[in-house]
């Protein structure tokens, strides 16, 4: 036996897409953000998505491309301060904003990466975070029912992969990327390194590779991986 | 900075006991590090994934892959560890986060604190700041006693939008630190260059006095 191969190139990795996909994408700021498989998703001009991203990059960065060509109707996110496009295209009704915590989004995930339909949380109780959804009472405490998030696809910037999809992050760059990768139907992840099979450590690994579906080892990296200068 | 925001920060920075973890909100908290005695023993929590954060590093000695919950691009301690959201709010919402210092837009007597958004002129999301607000064991806000226009920011209740309902324990501002008890807001220091009556003027709620009537200056 051998762990299958799952690399595959970054064109048909996105070329799987339909138009109306909910897709995850990892990253807290820059760090872990897949800008190439983003770039690739603008190219080749999927419409009607709804993002689910921790922040929306800021101006010329990530998903930002995504906003300025129209491609997304919707976003679940939970900061977008650093992108006055995104605002104003919220203040303009062009794009619907779903504003979630950080933390209750990343047990959204979590939740539904792990088959389970919705938690009780008393997060956000009596406030507008709360307002219209479901509250029940246990133990005497009001709590508020948060459901659970999956979606169609999740892109994933990984640090080092093995073929199997195994997969290392680096420092912050691991945020949101391991639930996300857990909570899409098609898990599809770039890696800046390629590593044979059993060169990582059992040990060693953040997001076991069950979770990932295809791999895309990236060529140099772009400017929008480096260092933002403010 | 100006003195009167420099004074703040330093003593907001004696808030930080040895051996804590703790979480310092974006803008003015930050600048409690640099407050803060060298070698001092302390683990600074950062809600993107990190705790062990140490001082903001330049450009030149940046790691792309390690930023601060503000974008900053920072050090590790010896001994920090990096780690997911799911855990990052794990820390928080289980109890493991011993302070946070939020800034804050209004703060109500009763410790509910407002810091997230101003209907039709500011709402970027709410971040991590309810879980933070909410679950930390000791919440410090640290802001201006009043708004820009300079109406204040202390009041018998919020009239914007909550981040978390009775959460504030303490109030620094460059004019006073107070205290929310069960009895609402309690004058315990008064800043150098202030009055007993200006810091009542700016406060939009009843002010306790100690019962000496003996107010320390910091």
């Amino acid at each position: 036996m051998s762990l299958p191969d799952k690399s595959t190139s970054l064109e048909e990795a996105i070329g799987r897409i339909p138009d109306g996909a909910r897709i995850l994408i990892g990253g807290f700021g820059v760090p872990g953000t897949p800008f190439a498989l983003i770039q690739e998703l603008l190219r080749q001009g999927q419409q009607s998505l709804t993002l689910v991203k921790n922040d929306a990059n800021e101006t010329g960065l990530g998903i930002d491309h995504l906003l300025a060509s129209g491609q997304v109707e919707r976003l679940i996110t939970t900061h977008i301060g650093l992108n006055p496009r995104a605002i104003e295209l919220m203040n303009a009704g062009k794009l619907q904003v779903e504003f979630c915590g950080q933390g209750i989004l990343a047990e959204r995930l979590h939740a539904g990466g792990a088959g389970l339909k919705a938690f009780l949380t008393d997060i956000g109780v009596g406030t507008e975070l709360a307002v219209g959804k479901p509250h029940q009472e246990l133990n005497g405490e009001t709590l508020v029912l948060e459901t659970a998030l999956r979606a169609d696809f999740a892109l994933i910037h990984a640090d080092t992969a093995d073929r199997f999809g195994n997969l290392r992050y680096a420092a912050t760059a691991r945020n949101f990327n391991p639930m996300m990768a857990m909570a899409a139907d098609c898990a599809l992840v770039e890696t800046e390194r390629m590593v044979e099979l059993g060169a990582l450590a059992p040990d060693d690994i953040h997001t076991p590779g069950p979770f990932v579906d295809h791999l895309v080892e990236l060529g140099p990296l772009s400017q929008e991986y480096g260092l933002v200068r403010r | 900075m100006s003195d009167a925001k420099l004074r703040m920060v330093a003593r907001a920075a004696r808030e930080v006991q040895p051996g804590m973890v703790v979480n310092l909100g974006i803008g003015l908290p930050t600048q409690i590090v640099g407050h803060l005695p060298q070698g001092f023993p302390v683990c600074l929590h950062s809600e993107n994934g990190l705790a062990g954060t140490g001082p903001v590093l330049g450009y030149d000695e940046a790691d792309r892959n390690l930023i601060d919950a503000g974008g900053a691009y920072v050090s590790t301690l010896p001994g920090a560890a990096f780690f997911d959201s799911l855990t990052s709010f794990a820390l928080v919402r289980g109890g493991r986060l011993d302070l946070t210092v939020l800034g804050a837009f209004e703060v109500a007597e009763n410790g509910d604190l407002a810091n997230w958004k101003i209907p039709g002129r500011f709402s970027p999301g709410v971040g991590g700041a309810i879980e933070l607000a909410q679950k930390a064991q000791r919440v410090v806000v640290l802001s201006t006693h009043t708004d820009r226009k300079g109406r204040p920011k202390l009041l018998d209740r919020c009239s914007l939008p909550l981040t978390a309902k009775s959460c504030v324990n303490r109030i620094i501002t460059d004019l006073a630190v107070i205290d929310v008890t069960p009895q609402g807001y309690a004058l315990r220091e008064l800043a150098e260059n202030t009055s007993l009556e200006a810091v009542q003027a700016a406060t939009g709620a009843a002010l306790t006095l100690p019962s000496d009537g003996d107010i320390p200056r910091f």
